[in-house]
């Protein structure tokens, strides 16, 4: 399943896996994660899984490059293996104080932002990946009709909780960070938790997300 | 603990991003999370060897200017690595320290790190332990996610630095050494290398390229002639590594550090070799960097070379 092992720089396995985005080849790349991770190699120092590659990072101590490619091309993982998937309901507020980028994405695809809400929940999204910062949910695939560009220009500053989307992809910004995600509300749940250093991620890889609206008055329920 | 058995330094002046590290936390990219830790690690190795602490202990480390501390406490030693000008005041005066040696401290005594110097980054510790929380196996804060001890924020002024353990058989060491400098930053062409021009590809490795002063922690942003994409400013996001050189659409190269994004979208034109990797991250915004072309093979001897000279200099402590 992997088509080819380059490196990245001289300490880190570059596998790839197509060059697509799509959840089949999102799954096998998942599935290797979890099954590298769970082999528990020593000098292995990390494992990032993304939508078509999964880069192996190893202590140069410990590992050169060709003895590693080696061992992980000789890895044997079923195709059949079905990928544990939870289900995680997540409440997100699209009042006008979190609806940031509402009308931007009311021009860009010309239609009604109720339309756009409507569409937007009707769908449960799938998470291809987390990253960039701690616990940043990557999840896909919002509907033909509601894919457009990043911002021309990136925010400074995401307020903590808000829920972008772009191009095929929709996102939640766990941390306060820059970004170009046009925003349409905020959750008011955590996305990641300092404190639980076992499972600190609401969200994890070949998980469902499903978004359900609610009012300004039950986000600050929540909140507080 | 009653305050008069309290051993610890108050903070006067916090400097500039001083904050806990150590050799860092692994394994967590997947959820976002970044190495961190020291970010020269041979200075950070030469601190524990120098006051005989465990390897991986708690350093503070510090960018430009560094804290101006006041001690409580029973007797103790601190040692300082890095290009650093500090000076110790105590009841008998004041003297200008110097890096790699280690120094007694008495009951409200202070230590004032002023600046390092051509350099970025300083390490101060004791011959102990401070008294630090461990997040995922390590107390290196992380500011940008606010990971670790401080809740993840950096020092502040009148914050008390806890010693929990003191080594009383420790026996004062230093070492001759002035640093090490490099001309050249080596790297290995990155998995997006036929992005790039022919003559932009030339020109990353013939020219030089100057260090904005967007620079901390995370990344360094470099300036010089623009590097031309010609297949697509943006590439389907996947994970990074330390010292991966991306091409912003700008056409600007911006080098990964220690705390950096753990995904980006970026193309790669190349990585800096873990080799070089310590001399990088000292070299201040206004200084240029020119890139020289290895293979992977030699990138893995320089790398052992690397570990020998520290391991050597480690051998020269007394």
């Amino acid at each position: 399943m992997i088509k080819n092992i380059l490196n990245l720089g001289d300490a880190a396995l570059y596998c790839d896996f197509g060059s697509d985005v799509n959840q089949e080849i999102n799954s096998n790349v998942i599935k290797y994660f979890y099954h590298i991770k769970k082999l528990n190699l020593k000098g292995i120092t990390n494992l990032t899984p993304s939508y078509n590659k999964l880069i192996i990072s190893y202590d140069l101590n410990i590992h050169s490059f060709l003895s590693l490619k080696k061992k992980i091309e000789n890895i044997e993982i079923k195709e059949n293996k079905k990928l544990e998937k939870n289900l995680i309901e997540i409440p997100v507020c699209c009042d006008n104080k979190f609806a940031l980028d509402i009308k931007r994405v009311e021009n860009k695809l010309k239609l009604k932002s109720e339309i756009i809400l409507e569409k937007f929940f009707s769908k449960n999204y799938f998470c291809y990946m987390t990253g960039f910062v701690a616990g940043m949910p990557f999840l896909g695939d919002l509907n033909q009709e509601m894919r457009l560009k990043r911002l021309e220009t990136p925010r400074v500053k995401v307020p903590k909780g808000s829920v972008g989307i772009t191009e095929q992809f929709c996102n939640i910004y766990s941390f306060e960070t820059p970004g170009g995600w046009n925003i349409l509300g905020n959750t008011p749940q955590n996305i990641f938790d300092t404190s639980n250093q076992s499972n600190p991620n609401l969200v994890n890889p070949g998980d469902t997300i499903k978004f359900h609206r609610i009012t300004l008055d039950q986000y600050n329920e929540i909140k507080r | 603990m009653k305050s008069k058995d309290r051993n610890y330094f108050k903070i006067l002046r916090a400097g500039i991003n001083t904050t806990y590290q150590d050799l860092g936390r692994n394994n967590l990219y997947h959820i976002g999370i970044p190495f961190s830790g020291a970010m020269d690690k041979r200075n950070f190795q030469l601190l524990n060897s120098l006051l005989q602490n465990d390897y991986n202990s708690p350093v503070i480390e510090f960018a430009y200017q560094g804290p101006h501390l006041k001690y409580f406490g029973k007797d103790i030693f601190f040692c300082i690595t890095g290009n650093v000008s500090f000076k110790i005041i105590s009841k008998e005066g004041v003297i200008d320290g110097n890096s790699y040696q280690c120094y007694l401290l008495k009951n409200g005594d202070e230590v004032d790190i002023h600046s390092t110097n051509k350099s970025v980054y300083g390490y101060f510790s004791i011959n102990g332990t401070f008294g630090v929380d461990y997040y995922w196996g390590s107390c290196s804060i992380n500011t940008q996610a606010q990971i670790g001890p401080n809740n993840g924020n950096k020092f502040s002024k009148d914050l008390e630095i806890e010693i929990i353990d003191i080594n009383n058989s420790f026996n004062k060491r230093k070492l001759d050494y002035l640093g090490s400098t490099i001309e050249n930053i080596r790297v290995i062409k990155g998995t997006n290398y036929d992005y790039f021009s022919n003559s932009s590809q030339d020109k990353f490795f013939k020219e030089s390229f100057k260090i904005t002063k967007l620079s901390d922690r995370m990344g360094m942003r470099l300036e010089g002639p623009k590097i031309e994409n010609i297949v697509d400013p943006n590439i389907k996001s996947e994970g990074l590594v330390k010292g991966v050189i991306q091409i912003t659409s700008a056409g600007d190269p911006i080098i990964m550090l220690s705390d950096h994004g753990t995904i980006g979208g970026y193309p790669k034109i190349a990585t800096v070799i873990s080799a070089d990797y310590d001399r990088l991250v000292q070299l201040t915004p206004g200084s240029n960097i020119k890139f020289k072309d290895v293979s992977l093979e030699d990138a893995e001897t320089l790398y052992k070379l690397y570990q020998m000279e520290t391991n050597n200099l480690i051998s020269q402590i007394k």
